[in-house]
């Protein structure tokens, strides 16, 4: 019912290919979850981040992670896109399977894997160049040479971001010209031309103004069913606004799963309500 | 009170400040004006066309400015893309260790070395072993070795300064490393690394005492004609010139000086328009 915006279809080349991904497989779609953990542990060296993590994120749903600073929810998130590859002396144990592949498996092509886990952070980081060269991007990298396939491409994805009318007589300006808010859109923007499954969001409105924060929020709710989201948020309402299901963390543990509006309104667990009541954290 | 008598250091320190610079300045102004002075009468095109010749009168820079440039360029085509990918190496591939850390206290070490040192390095490995005899290609390795610690240093300076954020956001869309390095590192580096370079490229240029080792020609009556031409450069003709007795030749000389002044001068130029340009077009 929160959730009753519109979905309606007016750009035909990005919705058919998410409905496409639904139809094709209706099997894995309907039956396994998008993204499945299974007991992971992760550590940065010696120190434990994650404990024994185990859920099922829903395909097409907004799932939010909260819980106090330090507990554990970017790491999660991070371990999703395997960016935490990049830091030196990390190393994980158990498993995650997104749309069917274990993706810290020895076949996993780190590539495919971004190309399909797509990433927005919470302080927007816009190449420096030109509008149409950070959405074009992504785009260029995974093999689409074509100069106007690269146009269409970029025109449906700024769209799509809610950015394309405030940008579209200047897409050849640097993106570092564009205001706060703006720019965290044409990072998302940027993260959907590649065409991802799933959208990992890390804060995204979090140095936002509260107009941007609200654009960034009715894009998220825009988006919800053609892409799988995770949002990692400290705002509550937020939260409850933009996802179906929450996850709290704390300590690094996952201490409650389950709808948002279960765990707003009746939490089962006490660490979760004093939380969510603003008892702590 | 402790206002007043900071204020007082502030000026003390201010007024010290505008010392040293008008030291640096006066000193480089009496400089100018001394070769201006006695050099400007001798910059022509017919001095800049002419080869040398017993008379000072008739002699010319012309083998000498074509030997610099030439030199410049082919110093340029070595060292740019080993400098570069060096530095690239070092900040984006390599991990931190002993081997890393012996590496960077080198470089930083050579870049401090006597350019005769090189002059001696040049000659031995280039000139003898490598059979390259006094040739452009010997004196172009032996500048590149000069000048390669001071543009890595630079470059990885440059490539230090690209936040991590934009490395972050390539890698989130897909990117390999190479192309996160390619696409992004690289463009928003460049400024700097182009102005590091050019200033290493005015040094090269500017540098004698390794050409002397090497055994540049100051009597030199053609232009080269290949990499294994013999060749002669500016700061060298400018040397031989003052080194002899008659008088007129020391005009020859400070003309010399003048050709190669603008020459760095314009190098210097094109530094900072190319700096500004890319500053401009991705300000914040
Ligand atoms: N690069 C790193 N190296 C070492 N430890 C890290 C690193 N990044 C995070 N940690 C540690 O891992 C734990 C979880 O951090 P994480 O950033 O995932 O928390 P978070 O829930 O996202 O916090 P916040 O809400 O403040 O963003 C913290 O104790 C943190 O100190
Ligand atoms: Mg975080």
């Amino acid at each position: 019912m929160r959730h009753s915006v519109a979905h309606n279809l007016d750009i035909p080349m990005i919705n058919t290919a998410s409905s496409n991904k639904q139809s094709e497989q209706p099997q894995s779609q309907t039956s396994t979850p998008c993204i499945a953990v299974r007991d992971l542990n992760f550590y940065y060296g010696d120190t434990q981040a994650l404990f024994d993590i185990s859920l099922d994120i829903e395909a097409g749903l907004v799932t939010a992670l909260i819980g106090p600073s330090g507990c554990g929810k970017s790491t999660f998130l991070r371990t999703i896109n395997r960016m935490n590859d990049l830091i030196a002396g990390t190393r994980h144990e158990g498993e995650i399977v997104v749309s069917g592949h274990e993706i810290y498996g020895k076949k996993t092509d780190l590539v495919s894997l971004r190309k399909k886990v797509g990433m927005v952070f919470q302080r927007s980081n816009p190449f420096p160049k030109s509008i149409f060269e950070n959405v074009a991007y992504g785009p260029k990298i995974h093999g689409t040479k074509n100069k106007s396939r690269l146009a269409e491409i970029v025109e449906k994805s700024l769209l799509r971001a809610d950015l394309w009318h405030e940008v579209k007589d200047r897409l050849g300006d640097s993106a570092l010209a564009l205001s706060g808010g703006q720019q965290q859109r044409l990072c998302i923007a940027r993260a959907l031309a590649v065409d991802p499954e799933i959208l990992l969001m890390d804060e995204p409105a979090s140095a936002l103004d509260p107009r941007s924060t609200a654009k960034i929020e009715n894009l998220i709710a825009e988006l919800r069913g053609d892409y799988t989201i995770v949002i990692v948020t400290h705002n509550m309402q937020q939260a409850g606004r933009v996802s179906d299901k929450t996850a709290f963390f704390c300590d690094g543990k996952l201490v409650e799963y389950g709808d948002t509006e279960a765990i707003f309104t009746k939490p089962q667990q006490q660490q979760t309500e004093d939380y969510i009541r603003g008892r702590f954290g | 009170m402790n206002s007043a008598a900071k204020s007082k250091g502030e000026i003390a320190f201010h007024l010290l400040g505008i010392a040293a610079v008008s030291i640096a300045l006066l000193a480089l102004c009496a400089l100018l004006i001394d070769i201006i002075s006695s050099g400007y009468s001798k910059v022509s095109l017919d001095f800049i066309t002419s080869y040398p010749s017993r008379r000072p009168a008739n002699a010319g820079i012309a083998a000498a400015l074509v030997g610099s440039l030439y030199l410049m360029l082919l110093t340029a085509c070595f060292s740019l893309p080993l400098g570069v990918g060096a530095a690239v190496y070092l900040e984006e591939y390599a991990t931190e260790n002993k081997f890393s850390k012996l590496i960077e206290l080198n470089i930083a070490n050579l870049a401090g070395v006597p350019s005769i040192i090189y002059g001696i390095l040049g000659l031995q490995l280039f000139v003898r072993y490598a059979n390259l005899e006094r040739s452009l290609l010997a004196g172009a390795f032996t500048m590149s070795l000069l000048i390669l610690p001071i543009i890595i240093i630079a470059s990885r300076e440059a490539i230090r300064r690209v936040p991590d954020s934009i490395r972050q956001a390539a890698f989130a869309l897909g990117a390999t490393r190479w192309e996160m390095i390619r696409d992004q590192v690289i463009p928003a580096a460049f400024p700097g690394i182009m102005t590091g370079c050019i200033l290493a490229f005015s040094r090269a240029i500017g540098e004698t005492a390794p050409l002397i080792t090497l055994g540049a020609l100051t009597y030199i009556a053609f232009l080269p004609d290949g990499l294994l031409s013999p060749f002669g450069a500016l700061p060298i003709q400018a040397f031989n010139w003052i080194s002899r007795p008659q008088a007129a030749f020391h005009d020859n000389a400070a003309g010399a000086i003048i050709i190669l002044l603008t020459v760095l001068l314009s190098m210097n130029i094109i530094a900072v328009v190319l700096r500004g340009r890319f500053q401009k077009k991705f300000a914040t």
